[in-house]
């Protein structure tokens, strides 16, 4: 068996979520190939054939450009899965692969089974799927942090690659991320509110308890789409990552883009009227309640 | 101009839920459906576009499924809609994403759309692929999770959200797609008026039969529920009683509380 990985660089750097590809490849027994379009200043730490091409001349997003290195690639590798990481860079490109190819396409996987079925989440990651390709090929996009990234070593036997720019999509440059007032990374505690907090009306019940145990006010990502709360208190794969000491989950579900944020704080409690939250997956204690009934009253008791 | 957005009926992500009979999808038993949200960020946007071309320009959505979805088509056409396409299938939830961005491209073929809205993904399936393989199909330009849009003289420029907040901005010609993340805008709720108008826009319903021509390329053969790690400890009971036990926790397992 054998997969053909496509890494990720980033304004000029090798991403480090690149590894987990091969650690993928690892646990499916495959032999692997990687194509990356990137730099040759920053090649990953791995042994395999490696096929690169140049970020400066092919850009790290041109998505046409990158379909037609992919597919000659496939073409010389003639590989069983092509992998991609469920990145933004990832869930764009593969599907364009797939259709190519005609192939299937299993997205955000979680698990391999026995039965030759990849695990995927459903529902707002509260139940599974096992998902198995008509044909034996397949196009996949793995969950970032589902597995195990591959310990770097060894040299890459790099063969360089090229490919005409053209199509209807220009890329303009990178926008940074908005400046942030305040630094969720260094917080020792973090209490976060979620949708299951109702309304706007209620932020200040749960920044209460925040500073009720020294910490800083987080926030899941609808709770920022609707305003409640600025930006740079977002926790989660488009916002901050954070593993403090302790984090309070305040009706927050646990959408998978939320916990990639947060799943290495040291201790976490979530408070959640509904028991089968996904949340209660990785809290070490999951509170079943009302989130404005029981903070109040936490915050009160901690206060005296 | 035309335009077309495509939207997904999808159970509300708060209810609970059980595999179906074939144990391959959810029971639909006691849900309730709605809009799926990326697709609300989508409907949203098309119709501030429309409102910006105004005259000549035609706004058509389109969404898959049993009867049921109609109550979301509908939905969609209050928000702004000209009209809609109906594509009947009672067993769409079977289809993988390469048949329904099949089915969709099929219809699209011969329309002479030059924009085309989807949200990124579903909230059921989470695949995130349908509207890619869309232009795929039909030979679109296409970029994906945008949270910024602005269309000008034929080209689209977007605003792609990348991981931590980095955005990457694009350009691109039509006939283009694109897929909203939450986020784009703010989706509009329906008046009633515009409710009322709704009622008159019209609805072509299409047998999903007269339209599929493609396999499945993938198969789900089994929906399950995520296997209980354990570990952590799940509290019940009367708020007084969890707050103490919520402190003694705290004091014990925690530098937080002395």
């Amino acid at each position: 068996m054998k997969t053909l990985l496509i890494g990720e660089y980033r304004e000029g750097k090798l991403l480090e979520s690149t590894y987990e590809l091969p650690g993928f490849a690892e646990k499916l027994g495959a032999e692997t190939a990687m194509l990356l379009v990137g730099d040759e200043s920053q090649l990953p730490v791995c042994n395999g054939t490696l096929y690169l091409a140049d970020a400066a001349t092919c850009g790290e997003y041109n998505p046409d450009l990158h379909k037609k290195l992919i597919l000659e690639t496939v073409q010389k590798e003639n590989p069983d899965y092509i992998v991609f990481l469920h990145s933004s860079y990832g869930w764009d490109l593969a599907p364009r692969i797939a259709a190519s190819l005609k192939i299937a396409q299993i997205s955000e996987v979680i698990g391999i089974q026995d039965d030759g079925s990849f695990e995927v989440g459903a529902c707002n990651g509260k139940m599974r799927r096992n998902v198995k390709p008509a044909a034996g090929r397949a196009v996949i996009t793995i969950q970032a942090g589902a597995f195990t990234a591959a310990e770097p070593g060894g040299t890459p036997t790099v063969l360089k690659v090229t490919a005409e720019s053209g199509g209807a999509l220009e890329f303009i440059g990178y926008e940074p991320a908005e400046k942030k007032e305040i630094d969720l990374a260094k917080a020792e505690v973090i209490v976060s509110a979620g949708r299951g907090v109702g309304k706007k009306d209620n932020i200040p019940v749960i920044a209460a308890l925040a500073k009720a145990l020294g910490g800083e006010l987080g926030a899941s990502r609808p709770v920022v789409d609707a305003e409640w709360i600025a930006h740079d208190h977002q926790v989660g794969t488009t916002g901050q990552t954070v593993s403090p000491k302790l984090y309070v989950a305040c009706g927050i579900s646990g959408a998978i883009q939320h916990l990639a944020g947060m799943k290495k704080s040291d201790f976490i409690i979530a408070i959640n009227k509904d028991k089968d939250a996904p949340i209660g997956e990785i809290a070490d204690v999951l509170v079943v309640a009302d989130v404005m009934q029981f903070v109040p009253a936490l915050t009160a008791k901690i206060a005296k | 101009m035309k335009l077309l957005v495509c939207i997904k009926q999808v159970p509300d992500l708060e209810s609970r839920f059980k595999p179906d009979a074939a144990g391959v999808w959810y029971n639909e038993t006691d849900l309730a459906f709605r809009m799926n949200e990326y697709d609300e960020y989508a409907v949203e946007q098309a119709v501030q576009l429309r409102e910006k071309l105004g005259e000549g320009t035609e706004l058509t959505v389109i969404s898959i499924g049993p009867d049921r979805v109609v109550e979301t088509i509908k939905k969609a056409l209050a928000m702004g809609c000209d009209n809609a396409a109906h594509i009947q299938d009672p067993a769409a939830s079977g289809k993988d994403p390469w048949q329904i961005a099949s089915i969709i491209a099929a219809y699209s073929k011969d329309k002479g759309f030059e924009i085309i809205f989807t949200g990124m993904q579903s909230q059921d399936r989470g695949s995130a692929q349908v509207g890619v393989t869309i232009a795929e199909q039909l030979g679109f330009a296409c970029t994906t999770t945008i949270v910024g849009f602005d269309y000008d003289n034929g080209a689209i420029t977007a605003k792609r959200e990348l991981e931590g907040g980095i955005k990457g901005v694009v350009k691109l010609k039509i006939p283009a797609l694109v897929t909203c993340q939450l986020g784009l805008n703010t989706p509009r709720y329906p008046t009633l008026p515009n409710i009322m108008k709704a009622k008159r826009k019209e609805i072509v319903v299409i047998p999903v039969a007269d339209i599929l021509r493609e396999e499945a390329l993938a198969a789900t053969v089994s929906f399950h529920p995520p296997a209980k790690k354990g570990g952590g400890i799940v509290l019940e009971g009367d708020v007084a009683d969890l707050v103490e036990k919520v402190i003694a926790i705290l004091k014990d397992k925690t530098a937080v509380l002395r």
